[in-house]
C-alpha cells in the first residue's frame, strides 16, 4: 500500500455526488483535505463498503496512538513526518519517573507526590511530567503489588507496570488494572501470557525485544495475532548512536514504508544506559527531538527537568502556527501618563520575554504589541510585518496617544534601521531605539528613561 | 517472517569539506557528510562536529558570576583562558575582540593583531576571530587578525551581508575561511553564500552561522533550519551545503534562566544545574540537527558535549 493517498486517489472512491453533506461544497474539496488528513473520510455519508474498507485502511495512522490511564491520560504516536517541518510532530513524548520495589516505600512515596506536583509555568502554560514506570527489581510479587498499591494511592498520573513476571503482572494489576497501566513487557519468552493479562485487563502492552528490527517487528506481530491492539515498542534504545540510529530506522519504516508491525510508538530508557545522571538528561533530550514515545527517566530533579519539558514544547510546537498573544495595548506596572512607550511583536516569546524584563525592572510602561502574524521581531521585519508603516498604524488604530502625554516610542534595536521611515509616518514623535535583546530592557530603561 | 531491511534512503549530494588550521599548526576538517547527522547505517560521517569555547580578549561584561567563577582568574587574560580552554577540552578557540566595541575601550588594529599574535603562539588548535559587531570596528580588527594569522586558515566572523566583500576579499588573500551569518533562514543562508561565492570565495572556505534561538527562546526554529538546510544539502543543492557553526553560550547564557538566582520558582530547581542544562539542551539537538561547531561558554557544557558527540560517532552496527 502506497504511503499516503492523493486527493485524486481518494476522489476516485467518493460518489462524485457534490451533494455538500459532508460540509464542503465539492467531492474534490473533501477529497482533498482527507488527502492532508484535515477530515475523516467517515464524513462522507454515501461512501460504498467497498471505498470504506479501502479508504479506512489507507487511513490507518502510520505510528498507532496508544492512550495509558484513564481520567489522567499519556496519549502517544499519531506521528506522520519525519521531520517537524515537514508539518509538525502531534504527541510529545511522555516523560516519565522510575520507582522500584527495592527502595525503602516512604521515600519512593515522597518522590511520587514530588513529581506529581511538580509543576513549571511558561508562557501561559503548565508543563508538568506525565507518570510513573513501577519496576518490580526485587523479584517479589508481594512487594511489587505493595508498592502498586502505594503509588496507586498517592498519584493520579498514569502508570506502567515493570515485571518480567507473569505472575507478579497479574497480582500488580488486580491493584490497578482500572487506570489502564501500560504493560511492560512482553518478551519473546513469556509474551503469551502478557498478552493474555493485556486482554484480560483491557491495558495497552509493551514489546521488548532487543535483537534487532526483524525480531522486534516479529514479537509484535505474535502479540497483536493474539488479539492486543494498543501496544508500545522498546526496542532495546541503547547509547546516543544506537539510539539515533535504530529510532530513526523504525520512525522510517512506519511512516516511509508501512510496516504496520513496527508502527507503534517507543518507549525508552536513557539512565539505564548513561553514564551519569547528567548524561541521562541529554540523551533523554535526544530521544525527545528523535523519535520516543515515552521516556523513562531513572533521576528527578527539577533543574535537569525543566529544560527537558521546554525542548519538549519547543519541538513539539507547531512550525506553521507561531504562539501568538492578542495585539494591543498592555499595561505594566500600572504606566501612567508620563511613563515610556515602547512596541514589540505579537510572536508570544517575544512578547513573554519583553514583558518579562520590562516587568522585573520595576518601570510602569505602556507595551504596544503590533499584529506581526506571530512573527519575532527581526523575522517579522524582514517579511514587511513590522515596518514603519505597520507601527504607525498600530500606534493609531490602539488609540497609545490617549494614554500618555509625551509622544516618544521605543523600538526594538534590530529594527533600528527603521527609525526614519517612522518618523515620516509618525509626525511630531520622537522615535528612541531600544536595546536589540529583553534582557538589557531594564539597563536601557534605567540609562535613557531616567536620564 | 520476511527480514526487514535498513531503511536507507539514497542521497546525491554531500556536506564540504571546510579546513580550518593550516601552515604547519594543528588542523580540524568540517564536513563531508553523506547522510543525515550520525545515521552510520546510511552514509559516511568523516569528520565530527566540534566544540569550540567563547574566549574574550578582555574580562566578559554581563556573564552570570557562576559562569565566570567556573574559569577563574583566567577571564582576565586570553592566553591563559585559550590554555584552559584547550586543555578543557576544547577543538577550536573563538576569541571574540570585545575590547574594540567602543563602549568597551574602542581598541584598533594594534590591540587586535597583538592579542590575535599571542594566542597564535600559546595554542595549537584552530581559532575563530569574531569583532564587536560594530561595522567599522569590525572591518578593522577583523582585517587586522587576518594579516597577522596570514596563511593559518583562521575562521573570520561575522560575515555579514554588510560587509561580506571585505571578509571575502580578506579570506581569498590571507587563506581563512569566512563565518557567513545571517538571520535563520535557509533562503537568507543560502543567499549570503552565494554572494560570497560570486566575489570569488570557494565553497570551501565558508562556514554558515544562523542566529542560534537558546532551549525556550527560539531553538526550534533553528533546529529546523539546520535540518532543512541538511537535506538541502543532501539532495544536491551545494550553495546551502557548508557546514553549519551555532554560536550556543552566547545565546544561552542570556537567557533568565541561566542568569536569574534569586526570586526564581522552586520548579527551576539548583542555579547552576539548569544554567549549565540549559546549554548542553540548546547544543545537543543542534548537533544532532546538523551543526558541526557548538560554540559554548562553559567548561562543564564543554566536557558534556564531547562526551555525548563521542558517543554519537561510535558507527551502529
Amino acid at each position: 500500500m502506497s504511503k499516503q493517498l492523493t486527493g485524486i486517489q481518494i476522489y476516485k472512491y467518493l460518489p462524485k455526488t457534490n451533494c455538500k453533506k459532508c460540509g464542503y461544497p465539492t467531492c474534490l474539496a473533501f477529497a482533498m483535505k482527507v488527502a492532508q488528513k484535515a477530515e475523516d473520510v467517515a464524513l462522507c455519508p454515501d461512501l460504498s463498503d467497498e471505498a470504506r474498507q479501502f479508504l479506512g485502511d489507507a487511513a490507518r495512522p502510520p505510528v498507532r496512538p496508544v492512550n495509558i490511564g484513564v481520567e489522567k491520560k499519556i496519549t502517544v504516536g499519531d506521528e506522520v513526518v519525519l521531520f517537524r517541518h515537514e508539518k509538525r510532530f502531534y504527541h510529545p513524548p511522555a516523560l516519565v519517573v522510575k520507582v522500584k520495589d527495592t527502595e525503602p516505600l516512604d521515600a519512593m512515596t515522597r518522590l511520587v507526590r514530588e513529581v506529581s506536583n511538580y509543576s513549571v509555568e511558561r508562557i501561559g502554560l503548565q508543563l508538568n511530567l506525565d507518570g510513573f514506570a513501577l519496576l518490580n527489581e526485587s523479584g517479589d510479587s508481594a512487594k511489587f503489588a505493595e508498592l502498586v498499591a502505594v503509588v496507586n494511592d498517592n498519584t493520579e498520573l498514569p502508570l506502567i507496570i515493570m515485571s518480567s513476571n507473569p505472575e507478579a503482572m497479574k497480582l500488580a494489576l488486580e491493584k490497578t488494572a482500572q487506570h489502564k497501566p501500560l504493560i511492560y513487557a512482553a518478551t519473546s519468552d513469556n509474551y503469551k501470557e502478557m498478552a493474555q493479562l493485556a486482554l484480560d485487563y483491557q491495558c495497552p502492552l509493551a514489546v521488548s525485544e532487543k535483537g534487532g528490527l526483524s525480531q522486534l517487528a516479529e514479537l509484535s506481530e505474535l502479540v497483536s495475532q493474539q488479539g492486543v491492539a494498543d501496544i508500545i515498542i522498546d526496542p532495546g534504545a541503547d547509547d546516543f548512536s544506537h539510539s539515533i540510529n535504530i529510532l530513526t530506522q523504525l520512525r522510517r519504516l512506519a511512516i516511509n514504508m508501512n510496516v504496520s508491525s513496527l508502527g507503534y510508538p517507543i518507549i525508552t530508557f536513557p539512565g539505564d544506559v548513561a553514564a551519569s545522571p547528567e548524561e541521562e538528561i541529554l540523551l533523554a533530550a535526544q530521544h525527545i527531538t528523535k523519535y520516543a514515545g515515552i521516556i523513562v527517566l531513572n533521576n528527578f530533579s527539577p533543574a535537569a527537568v525543566y529544560p527537558l519539558l521546554v525542548l519538549r514544547l519547543n519541538i513539539y510546537t507547531d512550525p506553521q502556527k507561531p504562539i501568538q498573544v492578542a495585539p494591543g495595548v498592555y499595561n505594566i506596572n500600572d504606566p501612567k501618563e508620563a511613563s515610556p512607550l515602547a512596541v514589540t511583536t505579537n510572536f508570544s516569546l517575544t512578547y513573554f520575554s519583553v514583558a518579562g524584563e520590562v516587568q522585573s525592572s520595576g518601570f510602569p510602561v505602556w507595551l504596544l504589541v503590533c499584529d506581526t502574524e506571530g512573527m519575532a521581531v527581526l523575522t517579522a521585519w524582514a517579511a514587511g510585518k513590522f515596518s514603519a508603516a505597520s507601527i504607525a498604524s498600530a500606534v493609531k488604530k490602539y488609540g497609545v496617544d490617549n494614554n500618555i502625554k509625551h509622544r516618544s516610542l521605543i523600538i526594538p534595536g534590530y529594527v533600528a534601521v527603521i527609525k526614519g521611515a517612522l518618523e515620516e509616518e509618525l509626525p511630531g514623535w520622537e522615535i528612541m531605539i531600544g536595546p536589540r535583546d529583553a534582557i538589557d530592557i531594564g539597563n536601557y530603561l534605567k540609562q535613557k528613561w531616567l536620564a | 517472517m520476511a527480514e526487514i531491511a535498513k531503511p536507507v534512503e539514497k542521497w546525491i549530494g554531500s556536506v564540504k569539506e571546510v579546513k580550518l588550521g593550516d601552515d604547519g599548526r594543528e588542523s580540524v576538517i568540517l564536513g563531508g557528510e553523506t547522510t543525515l547527522p550520525f545515521l552510520h547505517f546510511e552514509g559516511a560521517m568523516p569528520n565530527r562536529p566540534l566544540v569550540a569555547v567563547e574566549i574574550h580578549d578582555i574580562e566578559p561584561s554581563g556573564w552570570p558570576p557562576l559562569l565566570l567563577s567556573a574559569w577563574g582568574g583566567v577571564v582576565k587574560a586570553p592566553v591563559l583562558w585559550a590554555k584552559a580552554a584547550v586543555q578543557g577540552g576544547a577543538d577550536i578557540i573563538v576569541l571574540r575582540l570585545r575590547s574594540a566595541h567602543p563602549e568597551a575601550g574602542n581598541t584598533g588594529a594594534d590591540e587586535a593583531k597583538r592579542v590575535v599574535d599571542k594566542l597564535l603562539g600559546a595554542v595549537s588548535v584552530p581559532l575563530i576571530i569574531m569583532g564587536p559587531e560594530v561595522t567599522e570596528k569590525d572591518n578593522e580588527v577583523l582585517l587586522a587578525a587576518s594579516e597577522v594569522a596570514r596563511g593559518v586558515r583562521i575562521g573570520l566572523g561575522r560575515c555579514t551581508e554588510k560587509n561580506y566583500r571585505t571578509i571575502a576579499a580578506t579570506c581569498l588573500v590571507n587563506n581563512h575561511v569566512a563565518i557567513a551569518s545571517t538571520p535563520n533562514d535557509v533562503n537568507l543562508a543560502k543567499q549570503l553564500n552565494i554572494l560570497l561565492h560570486e566575489v570569488g570565495l570557494p565553497l570551501d572556505s565558508i562556514i554558515h552561522e544562523p542566529s542560534t534561538g537558546a532551549l525556550g527562546y527560539g531553538l526550534e526554529y533553528t533546529y529546523s533550519v539546520l535540518e532543512r538546510l541538511r537535506l538541502s544539502a543532501l539532495i544536491g543543492d551545494e550553495m546551502m551545503a557548508v557546514p553549519v557553526m551555532c554560536s550556543v553560550g552566547e545565546e544561552s547564557w542570556r537567557q533568565k534562566e541561566s542568569r536569574s538566582t534569586e526570586g526564581i520558582p522552586v520548579a527551576w530547581g539548583d542555579n547552576e544545574q539548569r544554567a549549565i542544562t540549559w546549554e548542553a539542551l540548546t547544543a545537543l539537538p543542534l548537533v544532532t540537527a546538523g551543526a558541526s561547531i557548538v560554540v559554548l561558554r562553559h567548561p562543564q557544557t564543554v566536557a558534556m558535549l564531547k562526551a555525548a558527540i563521542d558517543k554519537l560517532m561510535k558507527p551502529d552496527i
